[in-house]
């Protein structure tokens, strides 16, 4: 218990100093999951418009697939990525694997089938809305897709910070791609993995204390989202 | 015409698209024909109110000549000087006025936009069409805050700022009270009277009777007869309209 104690005390002056490998490794996990949130997203979110919008043969397949790829393993999706990008791999002559890239390209694999799937049903519910008043103003393809998006933008603000969470909170594919090297790619979540597996409790726990907090945040900003949007709304 | 002097009058059309003709045209879907080989020729000019009883294929029709849906059979052809330019010379108010989640000036400012209408021009046609239907006061309100008159005000509002040759209307007062549906009403003579075509749909006779120069009898979606409002009242020809006059077919 004493030893539990301990360790909280030690995480939590770890974290009001300001400790150096703590924040380098806070940074780079905001880093890399911050442009795969951005990458994602412009992915994403034109991606599942167009989805929403256009009808066309095999579209419920792909639906299916969009859906089903929300919940790709992590450890499958560093796999690919690290078959991809491994020297002999089709991307190898990049020479980007073990490079905070490479683990980007990889959240971003994880992260856009969210974004992509959860636009497609937001913007497929405001096109049963509006599409046909779009249509009927004059609004071609892409305008149509825009406005619908602007539409939906408070639902999509929330879609893009459970995406941020995916991404943040994910260990099995950054850890393959980009190998947990200390002041390279070394982020929280495998940063925590190797420091519990070396014993060092502390520094694991207070890295674990900043993703909770994370975590907390982006909730909080996704309730704070939904209360703008409902006042909006009102 | 300036274009100052333009947007002192919204809904002034600018383009000659009528007549519009239907020729043959039938519409079907899920095995069942809704709509069976109408042929008529809207032209400019008189209220046209389509009238018949649910269910008769009224708001169908005004889709396909708004171009929202095309027909099964048959073609609808806009056969005026401008029709290359009929796309953007018609309007349709829905029955349930369809608004963005934005202000009333911004939910009309979209649709001039959509026109390609210049920022400057746009903000002077916003404020004299939100004037005209009685809504100026109410321009920085989000929009689906309004009462359901006031949009289906503002859904007129923002068709009529687009300056439309035609304007179809489909059972635009049919969820409203008797002082909105005035108000509307005297929004669409207004707008009449600027030259555009009115062609609306309802099943409410005393409407219909308040508001159309001609009356188009549809029923079981077919156009069963066509004439002049007071001949129509007076003494329609087919036994489905007398019977609907009678209010005995809903």
């Amino acid at each position: 218990m004493s030893d539990l104690v301990d360790a909280f005390a030690t995480a939590f002056r770890l974290i009001v100093d300001l400790d150096p490998d703590l924040v380098e490794i806070v940074a780079l996990s905001l880093r890399v999951s911050g442009a795969a949130l951005v990458l994602a997203a412009l992915l994403g979110l034109p991606f599942g418009a167009a989805v929403g919008l256009l009808r066309f043969r095999g579209r419920r397949a792909l639906i299916v697939l969009m859906n089903a790829a929300m919940g790709l393993p992590p450890v499958f999706v560093g796999l690919v990525a690290y078959m991809l990008l491994s020297r002999s791999g089709p991307l190898g002559l990049l020479e980007l694997l073990y490079t905070p890239t490479a683990m980007i390209l990889a959240q971003t694999a994880l992260v856009t089938p969210i974004v992509a799937a959860l636009t497609r049903q937001a913007v497929e519910d405001l096109a049963d809305e509006l599409d046909e008043q779009l249509r009927s103003l004059g609004a071609g393809f892409a305008q149509r897709a825009g406005t619908l998006l602007y539409e939906g933008r408070f639902t999509l603000a929330t879609t893009l910070l459970a995406g941020f969470g995916r991404a943040i909170a994910e260990v099995g594919a950054v850890i393959i791609v980009g190998g947990n090297i200390a002041h390279l790619t070394r982020v929280m979540t495998t940063a925590i993995v190797l420091e519990t597996n070396r014993g060092d409790l502390p520094l694991a726990l207070g890295l674990g204390i900043v993703l909770v907090s994370l975590a907390v945040l982006v909730n909080a900003c996704a309730q704070g989202v939904q209360e703008v949007a409902r006042r909006v709304e009102s | 015409m300036s274009k100052a002097e333009r947007t002192s009058e919204p809904g002034r059309p600018t383009a000659a698209v009528l007549p519009l003709r239907l020729e043959g045209v039938s519409y079907s879907a899920g095995g069942h024909d809704l709509l069976h080989d109408l042929d008529f020729v809207l032209d400019a000019g008189p209220r046209s109110v389509i009238l018949g009883p649910n269910g008769s294929g009224k708001s169908l029709l005004l889709r396909l000549c708004d171009g929202l849906i095309e027909p099964t059979r048959g073609r609808v052809v806009w056969c005026g000087p401008d029709a290359s330019r009929a796309a953007e010379a018609r309007a349709l108010v829905f029955q349930r006025p369809v608004l963005l989640r934005r202000s009333a000036r911004a939910n009309v400012d979209y649709a001039l936009r959509l026109r390609g209408v210049d920022t400057g021009e746009r903000a002077q046609r916003v404020a004299a069409v939100l004037e005209d239907t009685r809504l100026g006061a109410l321009a920085d309100r989000p929009a689906r805050r309004l009462s359901g008159g006031e949009q289906q005000r503002l859904a007129l509002a923002r068709a009529w700022a687009t300056e439309p040759s035609v304007l179809f209307l489909d059972e635009p007062a049919s969820s409203l009270d008797p002082g909105s549906t005035r108000a509307l009403e005297d929004a669409i003579r207004a707008i009449q009277a600027t030259g555009t075509k009115i062609v609306l749909t309802t099943h409410d006779l005393a409407q219909a009777e308040r508001l159309a120069d001609e009356i188009l009898f549809l029923h079981g979606g077919r156009l069963l007869e066509r004439a002049e409002a007071t001949r129509f009242f007076d003494g329609p020809e087919t036994k489905e309209a007398q019977a609907f006059l009678r209010g005995e077919v809903d």
